[in-house]
Protein backbone atom coordinates (compact mmCIF):
# COMPACT_ATOMS: atom_id res chain seq x y z
CA UNK A 1 0.00 0.00 0.00
CA UNK A 2 1.09 3.50 -0.77
CA UNK A 3 1.59 6.20 1.84
CA UNK A 4 -0.59 9.20 1.16
CA UNK A 5 -0.28 12.67 2.68
CA UNK A 6 -3.54 14.64 2.75
CA UNK A 7 -3.72 18.42 3.11
CA UNK A 8 -6.20 19.39 5.81
CA UNK A 9 -8.16 22.50 4.83
CA UNK A 10 -9.12 24.48 7.91
CA UNK A 11 -9.91 27.97 9.10
CA UNK A 12 -7.76 27.79 12.22
CA UNK A 13 -10.58 26.29 14.29
CA UNK A 14 -12.41 23.58 12.35
CA UNK A 15 -11.66 21.11 9.57
CA UNK A 16 -13.42 22.10 6.35
CA UNK A 17 -15.75 19.56 4.69
CA UNK A 18 -13.68 19.46 1.51
CA UNK A 19 -10.97 17.63 3.47
CA UNK A 20 -13.35 14.75 4.22
CA UNK A 21 -13.89 14.07 0.52
CA UNK A 22 -10.13 14.23 -0.06
CA UNK A 23 -9.62 11.63 2.70
CA UNK A 24 -12.10 9.30 0.98
CA UNK A 25 -10.21 9.66 -2.31
CA UNK A 26 -6.84 9.23 -0.61
CA UNK A 27 -7.98 6.10 1.23
CA UNK A 28 -8.49 4.45 -2.18
CA UNK A 29 -4.76 4.92 -2.80
CA UNK A 30 -3.28 3.80 0.49
CA UNK A 31 -2.65 4.64 4.14
CA UNK A 32 -3.74 8.17 4.93
CA UNK A 33 -1.69 10.64 6.94
CA UNK A 34 -3.30 14.03 7.45
CA UNK A 35 -1.17 17.18 7.47
CA UNK A 36 -2.44 20.03 9.62
CA UNK A 37 -0.37 23.13 8.98
CA UNK A 38 -0.96 26.51 10.55
CA UNK A 39 -0.41 28.56 13.65
CA UNK A 40 -2.13 27.43 16.87
CA UNK A 41 -3.70 24.37 15.33
CA UNK A 42 -3.93 21.93 18.27
CA UNK A 43 -7.71 21.90 17.99
CA UNK A 44 -7.68 21.26 14.27
CA UNK A 45 -5.14 18.45 14.68
CA UNK A 46 -7.32 16.84 17.34
CA UNK A 47 -10.33 17.08 15.03
CA UNK A 48 -8.35 15.66 12.11
CA UNK A 49 -7.35 12.69 14.28
CA UNK A 50 -11.05 11.85 14.65
CA UNK A 51 -11.66 11.53 10.91
CA UNK A 52 -12.38 7.96 9.97
CA UNK A 53 -9.69 6.54 7.70
CA UNK A 54 -6.88 8.78 8.93
CA UNK A 55 -4.03 6.67 10.33
CA UNK A 56 -1.80 9.47 11.51
CA UNK A 57 -1.86 13.25 11.84
CA UNK A 58 1.19 15.41 11.29
CA UNK A 59 0.92 18.76 13.01
CA UNK A 60 3.09 21.58 11.74
CA UNK A 61 2.56 24.51 14.08
CA UNK A 62 4.53 27.59 13.15
CA UNK A 63 3.82 31.29 12.75
CA UNK A 64 5.18 31.05 9.17
CA UNK A 65 2.36 28.63 8.28
CA UNK A 66 -0.50 30.88 9.32
CA UNK A 67 -2.78 31.76 6.39
CA UNK A 68 -1.32 28.90 4.31
CA UNK A 69 0.96 31.05 2.16
CA UNK A 70 2.11 28.75 -0.66
CA UNK A 71 5.68 30.07 -0.49
CA UNK A 72 6.03 28.85 3.12
CA UNK A 73 3.82 25.77 3.03
CA UNK A 74 5.09 24.13 -0.19
CA UNK A 75 8.72 23.61 0.94
CA UNK A 76 7.47 21.98 4.17
CA UNK A 77 5.26 19.57 2.21
CA UNK A 78 8.09 18.81 -0.21
CA UNK A 79 10.40 17.94 2.71
CA UNK A 80 7.74 15.61 4.16
CA UNK A 81 7.13 13.95 0.80
CA UNK A 82 10.37 11.93 1.12
CA UNK A 83 8.29 9.47 3.12
CA UNK A 84 5.13 9.52 0.99
CA UNK A 85 4.06 8.31 -2.44
CA UNK A 86 1.24 10.78 -2.99
CA UNK A 87 0.11 14.24 -1.91
CA UNK A 88 -3.63 14.79 -2.02
CA UNK A 89 -5.37 18.14 -1.51
CA UNK A 90 -9.00 19.16 -1.88
CA UNK A 91 -9.58 21.31 -4.98
CA UNK A 92 -10.36 24.41 -2.93
CA UNK A 93 -8.66 27.75 -3.60
CA UNK A 94 -6.01 26.84 -1.02
CA UNK A 95 -5.45 23.37 -2.48
CA UNK A 96 -5.23 24.78 -6.01
CA UNK A 97 -2.78 27.42 -4.82
CA UNK A 98 -0.42 25.09 -2.97
CA UNK A 99 -0.52 21.73 -4.78
CA UNK A 100 0.95 22.80 -8.17
CA UNK A 101 3.80 24.53 -6.35
CA UNK A 102 4.51 21.26 -4.52
CA UNK A 103 4.28 19.30 -7.78
CA UNK A 104 6.75 21.54 -9.60
CA UNK A 105 9.23 21.35 -6.69
CA UNK A 106 8.97 17.54 -6.82
CA UNK A 107 9.29 17.69 -10.64
CA UNK A 108 6.04 15.82 -11.19
CA UNK A 109 2.93 16.79 -13.08
CA UNK A 110 -0.26 17.33 -11.11
CA UNK A 111 -3.55 15.58 -11.68
CA UNK A 112 -6.17 18.30 -11.10
CA UNK A 113 -9.71 17.85 -9.74
CA UNK A 114 -10.01 14.08 -9.97
CA UNK A 115 -13.51 12.58 -10.13
CA UNK A 116 -12.56 8.97 -9.42
CA UNK A 117 -9.67 6.67 -8.63
CA UNK A 118 -9.48 3.94 -11.28
CA UNK A 119 -6.18 2.37 -10.29
CA UNK A 120 -3.01 3.10 -8.30
CA UNK A 121 -2.01 5.75 -10.86
CA UNK A 122 -5.14 6.05 -12.98
CA UNK A 123 -7.80 8.70 -12.47
CA UNK A 124 -10.68 10.38 -14.24
CA UNK A 125 -10.92 14.15 -14.46
CA UNK A 126 -13.14 16.63 -16.25
CA UNK A 127 -11.79 18.72 -19.15
CA UNK A 128 -13.38 21.38 -21.38
CA UNK A 129 -15.65 22.69 -18.62
CA UNK A 130 -16.88 19.19 -17.84
CA UNK A 131 -17.93 18.48 -21.43
CA UNK A 132 -15.51 15.56 -21.56
CA UNK A 133 -14.11 13.16 -19.00
CA UNK A 134 -10.48 12.11 -19.44
CA UNK A 135 -9.05 8.93 -17.97
CA UNK A 136 -5.37 9.61 -17.29
CA UNK A 137 -2.46 7.55 -16.04
CA UNK A 138 0.50 9.21 -14.37
CA UNK A 139 4.02 8.08 -15.22
CA UNK A 140 5.56 10.00 -12.31
CA UNK A 141 7.15 8.30 -9.31
CA UNK A 142 5.18 10.44 -6.87
CA UNK A 143 1.63 11.66 -7.32
CA UNK A 144 0.25 15.12 -6.63
CA UNK A 145 -3.54 15.21 -6.84
CA UNK A 146 -6.36 17.62 -6.14
CA UNK A 147 -9.79 16.15 -5.46
CA UNK A 148 -13.14 17.52 -6.56
CA UNK A 149 -15.12 17.57 -3.33
CA UNK A 150 -18.49 16.80 -4.88
CA UNK A 151 -17.23 13.64 -6.60
CA UNK A 152 -16.41 11.69 -3.44
CA UNK A 153 -18.46 10.77 -0.37
CA UNK A 154 -17.32 12.56 2.76
CA UNK A 155 -15.40 10.46 5.28
CA UNK A 156 -16.98 10.36 8.75
CA UNK A 157 -15.69 13.26 10.80
CA UNK A 158 -15.72 11.11 13.94
CA UNK A 159 -14.88 7.51 14.75
CA UNK A 160 -11.18 7.62 13.98
CA UNK A 161 -8.40 7.64 16.54
CA UNK A 162 -5.20 8.66 14.84
CA UNK A 163 -2.07 9.64 16.70
CA UNK A 164 -0.86 13.22 16.42
CA UNK A 165 2.81 13.80 15.74
CA UNK A 166 4.40 17.23 15.65
CA UNK A 167 6.67 18.00 12.73
CA UNK A 168 8.96 20.96 12.27
CA UNK A 169 10.91 22.38 9.38
CA UNK A 170 8.66 25.28 8.48
CA UNK A 171 10.43 28.52 7.68
CA UNK A 172 9.50 32.04 6.66
CA UNK A 173 10.42 32.39 2.99
CA UNK A 174 10.48 36.15 3.15
CA UNK A 175 8.81 36.23 -0.27
CA UNK A 176 5.24 36.97 0.71
CA UNK A 177 3.21 38.42 3.54
CA UNK A 178 -0.45 38.09 4.40
CA UNK A 179 -2.05 41.53 4.57
CA UNK A 180 -5.67 40.78 5.39
CA UNK A 181 -8.90 39.18 4.27
CA UNK A 182 -12.50 40.08 3.68
CA UNK A 183 -14.44 36.93 4.36
CA UNK A 184 -18.16 37.18 3.68
CA UNK A 185 -20.13 36.36 6.83
CA UNK A 186 -22.97 33.97 6.24
CA UNK A 187 -25.38 32.07 8.45
CA UNK A 188 -26.32 29.87 5.54
CA UNK A 189 -24.94 26.44 4.68
CA UNK A 190 -21.66 26.62 2.79
CA UNK A 191 -22.29 26.63 -0.96
CA UNK A 192 -20.10 23.65 -1.80
CA UNK A 193 -21.59 21.39 0.87
CA UNK A 194 -25.24 22.53 0.86
CA UNK A 195 -28.00 19.99 0.16
CA UNK A 196 -30.17 22.58 -1.57
CA UNK A 197 -29.00 25.58 -3.57
CA UNK A 198 -31.08 28.42 -4.96
CA UNK A 199 -29.22 30.31 -7.66
CA UNK A 200 -30.09 33.54 -9.41
CA UNK A 201 -28.97 35.03 -12.69
CA UNK A 202 -29.08 38.22 -14.70
CA UNK A 203 -32.89 38.17 -14.93
CA UNK A 204 -33.14 39.12 -11.25
CA UNK A 205 -32.52 42.70 -12.46
CA UNK A 206 -30.74 44.20 -9.43
CA UNK A 207 -29.36 43.46 -5.98
CA UNK A 208 -32.65 44.33 -4.25
CA UNK A 209 -34.75 42.08 -6.44
CA UNK A 210 -32.19 39.32 -6.02
CA UNK A 211 -32.43 39.65 -2.25
CA UNK A 212 -36.23 39.86 -2.23
CA UNK A 213 -36.77 36.90 -4.58
CA UNK A 214 -33.94 34.47 -3.83
CA UNK A 215 -33.36 35.01 -0.12
CA UNK A 216 -36.86 34.11 1.19
CA UNK A 217 -36.97 30.96 -0.94
CA UNK A 218 -33.51 29.95 0.25
CA UNK A 219 -34.55 30.63 3.87
CA UNK A 220 -37.64 28.49 3.47
CA UNK A 221 -35.65 25.60 2.01
CA UNK A 222 -32.65 25.99 4.31
CA UNK A 223 -30.65 26.42 1.14
CA UNK A 224 -27.39 28.09 0.19
CA UNK A 225 -27.49 30.92 -2.33
CA UNK A 226 -25.60 30.76 -5.60
CA UNK A 227 -25.36 32.98 -8.63
CA UNK A 228 -24.34 33.05 -12.27
CA UNK A 229 -21.43 35.13 -13.49
CA UNK A 230 -23.83 37.70 -14.92
CA UNK A 231 -25.39 38.26 -11.48
CA UNK A 232 -21.97 38.63 -9.87
CA UNK A 233 -20.62 40.96 -12.56
CA UNK A 234 -23.71 43.12 -12.24
CA UNK A 235 -23.05 43.39 -8.51
CA UNK A 236 -26.17 41.60 -7.25
CA UNK A 237 -24.04 39.38 -4.99
CA UNK A 238 -20.33 38.93 -4.08
CA UNK A 239 -17.88 36.89 -6.19
CA UNK A 240 -17.80 33.89 -3.92
CA UNK A 241 -21.44 33.12 -4.77
CA UNK A 242 -20.50 32.28 -8.34
CA UNK A 243 -21.26 28.74 -9.50
CA UNK A 244 -19.50 27.49 -12.64
CA UNK A 245 -16.26 26.54 -14.34
CA UNK A 246 -14.41 29.42 -12.73
CA UNK A 247 -16.48 29.69 -9.59
CA UNK A 248 -17.56 26.92 -7.27
CA UNK A 249 -18.40 23.39 -8.36
CA UNK A 250 -21.48 22.14 -6.57
CA UNK A 251 -23.58 18.97 -6.63
CA UNK A 252 -26.49 19.38 -4.23
CA UNK A 253 -29.61 17.24 -3.99
CA UNK A 254 -31.65 20.09 -5.45
CA UNK A 255 -30.41 22.99 -7.54
CA UNK A 256 -32.92 25.72 -8.32
CA UNK A 257 -31.82 27.99 -11.17
CA UNK A 258 -33.84 31.19 -11.35
CA UNK A 259 -33.37 33.46 -14.34
CA UNK A 260 -30.24 31.64 -15.55
CA UNK A 261 -29.91 30.80 -19.26
CA UNK A 262 -27.60 27.82 -18.71
CA UNK A 263 -24.32 28.73 -20.44
CA UNK A 264 -21.66 26.01 -20.77
CA UNK A 265 -19.55 27.70 -18.09
CA UNK A 266 -22.43 27.75 -15.59
CA UNK A 267 -23.47 24.15 -16.27
CA UNK A 268 -19.87 23.08 -15.61
CA UNK A 269 -20.41 24.03 -11.99
CA UNK A 270 -23.76 22.38 -11.27
CA UNK A 271 -24.70 19.72 -13.78
CA UNK A 272 -23.96 16.89 -11.35
CA UNK A 273 -26.75 18.08 -9.05
CA UNK A 274 -29.27 15.32 -8.35
CA UNK A 275 -32.39 17.28 -9.24
CA UNK A 276 -32.25 20.51 -11.22
CA UNK A 277 -35.20 22.91 -11.34
CA UNK A 278 -35.20 25.77 -13.81
CA UNK A 279 -37.49 28.75 -13.48
CA UNK A 280 -37.16 30.67 -16.68
CA UNK A 281 -39.27 32.79 -19.00
CA UNK A 282 -37.36 31.74 -22.09
CA UNK A 283 -38.88 28.40 -23.15
CA UNK B 1 10.22 46.64 -15.32
CA UNK B 2 9.51 44.06 -17.95
CA UNK B 3 6.34 41.97 -17.88
CA UNK B 4 6.08 38.46 -19.30
CA UNK B 5 2.57 37.35 -20.25
CA UNK B 6 1.72 33.72 -21.04
CA UNK B 7 -1.09 33.09 -23.53
CA UNK B 8 -2.63 29.87 -24.80
CA UNK B 9 -4.57 29.05 -27.94
CA UNK B 10 -7.68 27.12 -26.93
CA UNK B 11 -11.09 26.19 -28.26
CA UNK B 12 -13.36 29.25 -28.26
CA UNK B 13 -15.28 29.42 -24.99
CA UNK B 14 -18.65 29.56 -26.77
CA UNK B 15 -18.11 26.30 -28.64
CA UNK B 16 -19.56 23.14 -27.18
CA UNK B 17 -16.73 20.61 -27.38
CA UNK B 18 -17.41 17.24 -29.01
CA UNK B 19 -15.72 14.07 -27.91
CA UNK B 20 -14.30 12.01 -30.80
CA UNK B 21 -16.13 8.75 -31.39
CA UNK B 22 -12.96 6.69 -30.89
CA UNK B 23 -12.42 8.19 -27.42
CA UNK B 24 -8.96 9.60 -28.16
CA UNK B 25 -9.81 13.19 -27.39
CA UNK B 26 -11.94 16.18 -28.22
CA UNK B 27 -12.47 16.96 -31.90
CA UNK B 28 -10.64 20.21 -32.64
CA UNK B 29 -10.69 19.96 -36.45
CA UNK B 30 -12.51 22.96 -37.95
CA UNK B 31 -13.41 24.34 -34.54
CA UNK B 32 -13.06 28.03 -33.78
CA UNK B 33 -10.00 28.70 -31.63
CA UNK B 34 -9.27 31.84 -29.59
CA UNK B 35 -7.04 33.19 -26.86
CA UNK B 36 -7.85 31.62 -23.50
CA UNK B 37 -10.18 34.15 -21.78
CA UNK B 38 -8.07 34.34 -18.61
CA UNK B 39 -5.00 35.11 -20.73
CA UNK B 40 -6.79 38.06 -22.35
CA UNK B 41 -7.26 39.39 -18.84
CA UNK B 42 -3.53 38.82 -18.20
CA UNK B 43 -2.55 40.75 -21.35
CA UNK B 44 -4.95 43.56 -20.43
CA UNK B 45 -3.48 43.84 -16.94
CA UNK B 46 0.06 44.06 -18.31
CA UNK B 47 -1.03 46.81 -20.70
CA UNK B 48 -2.73 48.73 -17.90
CA UNK B 49 0.46 48.52 -15.82
CA UNK B 50 2.38 49.83 -18.82
CA UNK B 51 -0.08 52.68 -19.20
CA UNK B 52 0.52 53.53 -15.54
CA UNK B 53 4.26 53.65 -16.24
CA UNK B 54 5.02 50.66 -14.01
CA UNK B 55 5.85 48.28 -16.85
CA UNK B 56 8.20 49.30 -19.64
CA UNK B 57 7.96 46.34 -22.00
CA UNK B 58 5.48 43.50 -22.46
CA UNK B 59 6.65 40.17 -23.85
CA UNK B 60 3.92 37.66 -24.79
CA UNK B 61 4.82 33.97 -24.75
CA UNK B 62 2.92 30.99 -26.09
CA UNK B 63 3.81 27.31 -26.15
CA UNK B 64 1.91 25.39 -28.80
CA UNK B 65 1.41 24.62 -32.48
CA UNK B 66 2.40 26.96 -35.35
CA UNK B 67 -1.11 28.45 -35.27
CA UNK B 68 -0.53 29.78 -31.76
CA UNK B 69 1.14 32.60 -33.71
CA UNK B 70 -2.35 34.02 -34.30
CA UNK B 71 -2.90 34.12 -30.55
CA UNK B 72 0.37 35.99 -30.09
CA UNK B 73 -0.58 38.45 -32.86
CA UNK B 74 -3.80 39.10 -30.92
CA UNK B 75 -1.75 39.88 -27.81
CA UNK B 76 0.48 42.18 -29.91
CA UNK B 77 -2.58 43.90 -31.34
CA UNK B 78 -3.91 44.49 -27.82
CA UNK B 79 -0.65 46.18 -26.84
CA UNK B 80 2.15 43.69 -26.16
CA UNK B 81 5.54 44.81 -27.54
CA UNK B 82 6.96 41.54 -28.81
CA UNK B 83 6.23 37.84 -28.76
CA UNK B 84 7.95 34.49 -28.42
CA UNK B 85 6.40 31.35 -29.85
CA UNK B 86 7.78 28.09 -28.53
CA UNK B 87 6.53 25.74 -31.16
CA UNK B 88 5.65 22.13 -30.40
CA UNK B 89 3.02 19.76 -31.69
CA UNK B 90 3.01 17.87 -28.40
CA UNK B 91 0.09 18.76 -26.19
CA UNK B 92 2.47 20.37 -23.70
CA UNK B 93 1.51 19.77 -20.06
CA UNK B 94 1.61 22.51 -17.42
CA UNK B 95 4.94 21.28 -16.00
CA UNK B 96 6.65 21.44 -19.42
CA UNK B 97 5.14 24.88 -20.14
CA UNK B 98 6.29 26.08 -16.73
CA UNK B 99 9.85 24.89 -17.42
CA UNK B 100 9.91 26.74 -20.75
CA UNK B 101 8.54 29.90 -19.16
CA UNK B 102 11.14 29.60 -16.41
CA UNK B 103 13.92 29.39 -19.00
CA UNK B 104 12.55 32.42 -20.84
CA UNK B 105 12.26 34.31 -17.55
CA UNK B 106 15.91 33.51 -16.80
CA UNK B 107 16.83 35.17 -20.12
CA UNK B 108 14.41 38.08 -20.04
CA UNK B 109 14.48 38.81 -16.29
CA UNK B 110 10.88 40.13 -16.08
CA UNK B 111 9.72 41.83 -12.88
CA UNK B 112 6.27 40.37 -13.26
CA UNK B 113 5.00 37.21 -14.92
CA UNK B 114 1.27 37.22 -15.55
CA UNK B 115 -0.70 34.11 -16.55
CA UNK B 116 -4.39 33.24 -16.60
CA UNK B 117 -5.59 31.23 -13.60
CA UNK B 118 -6.51 28.29 -15.81
CA UNK B 119 -6.92 27.31 -19.44
CA UNK B 120 -10.48 26.45 -20.37
CA UNK B 121 -9.43 23.33 -22.29
CA UNK B 122 -7.50 21.23 -19.78
CA UNK B 123 -8.85 23.14 -16.72
CA UNK B 124 -5.59 22.36 -14.90
CA UNK B 125 -4.93 25.61 -13.01
CA UNK B 126 -1.23 24.83 -12.56
CA UNK B 127 1.15 26.78 -14.82
CA UNK B 128 1.44 30.02 -12.80
CA UNK B 129 2.05 28.21 -9.52
CA UNK B 130 4.62 25.93 -11.19
CA UNK B 131 6.49 28.83 -12.77
CA UNK B 132 6.67 30.54 -9.37
CA UNK B 133 7.94 27.33 -7.78
CA UNK B 134 10.63 26.74 -10.41
CA UNK B 135 11.84 30.34 -10.18
CA UNK B 136 11.66 30.29 -6.37
CA UNK B 137 9.51 33.43 -6.52
CA UNK B 138 6.21 34.31 -4.77
CA UNK B 139 2.81 33.76 -6.39
CA UNK B 140 -0.38 35.80 -6.34
CA UNK B 141 -3.00 33.41 -7.69
CA UNK B 142 -6.62 34.22 -8.65
CA UNK B 143 -5.92 37.97 -8.68
CA UNK B 144 -8.85 40.35 -8.40
CA UNK B 145 -6.71 43.47 -8.02
CA UNK B 146 -3.01 44.09 -8.63
CA UNK B 147 -0.99 47.12 -7.57
CA UNK B 148 2.77 47.53 -7.72
CA UNK B 149 4.20 49.42 -4.75
CA UNK B 150 7.95 49.96 -4.95
CA UNK B 151 9.72 46.62 -4.92
CA UNK B 152 6.63 44.61 -4.10
CA UNK B 153 3.24 43.87 -5.59
CA UNK B 154 0.01 43.78 -3.59
CA UNK B 155 -2.46 41.23 -4.88
CA UNK B 156 -6.06 40.92 -3.79
CA UNK B 157 -7.04 37.27 -4.35
CA UNK B 158 -10.41 35.59 -4.83
CA UNK B 159 -10.58 32.78 -2.27
CA UNK B 160 -13.42 30.45 -1.28
CA UNK B 161 -14.96 32.58 1.46
CA UNK B 162 -14.30 36.02 -0.04
CA UNK B 163 -11.14 37.99 -0.75
CA UNK B 164 -7.66 37.95 0.72
CA UNK B 165 -4.74 40.31 0.22
CA UNK B 166 -1.09 39.33 0.03
CA UNK B 167 2.06 41.36 -0.52
CA UNK B 168 4.72 39.74 -2.68
CA UNK B 169 8.36 40.64 -3.18
CA UNK B 170 9.17 41.35 -6.84
CA UNK B 171 9.85 39.60 -9.14
CA UNK B 172 6.60 37.71 -8.72
CA UNK B 173 4.08 35.58 -10.59
CA UNK B 174 0.43 36.63 -10.78
CA UNK B 175 -2.46 34.56 -12.15
CA UNK B 176 -5.60 36.38 -13.20
CA UNK B 177 -9.17 35.75 -12.15
CA UNK B 178 -12.23 36.82 -14.13
CA UNK B 179 -12.86 40.05 -12.31
CA UNK B 180 -9.39 41.55 -12.52
CA UNK B 181 -10.37 43.65 -15.53
CA UNK B 182 -12.37 43.86 -18.74
CA UNK B 183 -10.02 43.09 -21.66
CA UNK B 184 -9.99 45.59 -24.54
CA UNK B 185 -10.68 44.74 -28.16
CA UNK B 186 -7.88 45.10 -30.66
CA UNK B 187 -8.69 47.84 -33.17
CA UNK B 188 -8.13 47.30 -36.89
CA UNK B 189 -5.16 49.70 -37.14
CA UNK B 190 -3.57 47.95 -34.15
CA UNK B 191 -4.15 44.54 -35.74
CA UNK B 192 -2.31 45.82 -38.82
CA UNK B 193 0.52 47.27 -36.73
CA UNK B 194 0.81 44.00 -34.80
CA UNK B 195 1.83 42.24 -38.00
CA UNK B 196 5.13 44.11 -38.00
CA UNK B 197 5.95 43.64 -34.33
CA UNK B 198 8.74 41.12 -33.61
CA UNK B 199 7.76 37.49 -33.09
CA UNK B 200 10.58 35.06 -32.29
CA UNK B 201 10.14 31.44 -33.26
CA UNK B 202 11.69 28.94 -30.86
CA UNK B 203 11.52 25.25 -30.02
CA UNK B 204 11.35 23.56 -26.61
CA UNK B 205 14.81 22.11 -27.31
CA UNK B 206 16.20 25.68 -27.39
CA UNK B 207 15.39 25.78 -23.69
CA UNK B 208 16.38 22.18 -23.02
CA UNK B 209 12.83 21.14 -22.14
CA UNK B 210 11.22 17.84 -23.08
CA UNK B 211 7.50 18.34 -23.79
CA UNK B 212 6.58 14.64 -23.95
CA UNK B 213 3.52 14.13 -21.70
CA UNK B 214 3.92 12.55 -18.28
CA UNK B 215 0.21 11.97 -17.99
CA UNK B 216 -0.99 9.38 -20.44
CA UNK B 217 -4.57 9.95 -21.60
CA UNK B 218 -6.08 6.49 -21.80
CA UNK B 219 -9.54 7.57 -22.87
CA UNK B 220 -11.75 10.61 -23.30
CA UNK B 221 -15.46 10.03 -22.94
CA UNK B 222 -18.70 11.95 -22.89
CA UNK B 223 -19.98 12.83 -19.43
CA UNK B 224 -23.02 10.81 -18.34
CA UNK B 225 -26.20 12.06 -20.02
CA UNK B 226 -29.07 13.23 -17.83
CA UNK B 227 -32.50 11.79 -18.40
CA UNK B 228 -34.82 14.30 -20.00
CA UNK B 229 -36.76 16.47 -17.57
CA UNK B 230 -40.38 17.44 -17.40
CA UNK B 231 -42.09 20.80 -17.56
CA UNK B 232 -44.73 21.57 -14.97
CA UNK B 233 -47.62 23.95 -15.55
CA UNK B 234 -47.62 25.92 -12.30
CA UNK B 235 -46.04 26.28 -8.87
CA UNK B 236 -48.40 23.79 -7.21
CA UNK B 237 -47.48 21.12 -9.72
CA UNK B 238 -43.78 21.84 -9.12
CA UNK B 239 -44.12 21.55 -5.35
CA UNK B 240 -46.25 18.40 -5.68
CA UNK B 241 -43.63 16.82 -7.95
CA UNK B 242 -40.83 17.71 -5.53
CA UNK B 243 -42.74 16.19 -2.63
CA UNK B 244 -43.34 13.07 -4.69
CA UNK B 245 -39.60 12.79 -5.34
CA UNK B 246 -38.95 13.45 -1.68
CA UNK B 247 -36.34 16.10 -2.39
CA UNK B 248 -37.85 19.05 -0.56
Amino acid sequence: MANVLVWVEHDGAAVKDATLAAVTAAAKLGDVTALVAGSGVDGVAAAAAQIEGVAKVLKADDAALANALAENVAPLIVSLMAGYDAFVAPATTTGKNVAPRVAALLDVTQVSEILSVEGPKTFTRPIYAGNAIATVESADAKLVITVRGTAFAKANATGGSASVEAVSGAAESGLSTFVGSEIAKSERPELTSAKIIVSGGRALKDADTFASVITPLADKLGAAIGASRAAVDAGYVPNDYQVGQTGKIVAPEVYVAVGISGAIQHLAGMKDSKTIIAINKDE
Amino acid sequence: MKALVCVKRVIDYNVKPRVKADGTGVDLANVKMSMNPFDEIAVEEAIRLKEKGVVTEIVAVSVGPAKAQETLRTALAMGADRAILVQTDDDAEPLAVAKIVKAIADEEQPGLIITGKQAIDDDSNQVGQMVAALLGRPQGTFANEVSVEGDSVVVKREVDGGLETVKLALPAVVTTDLRLNEPRYASLPNIMKAKSKPLANKAPADYGVDTAPRLKTLKVSEPPVRVAGIKVADVDALVAKLKELGVA
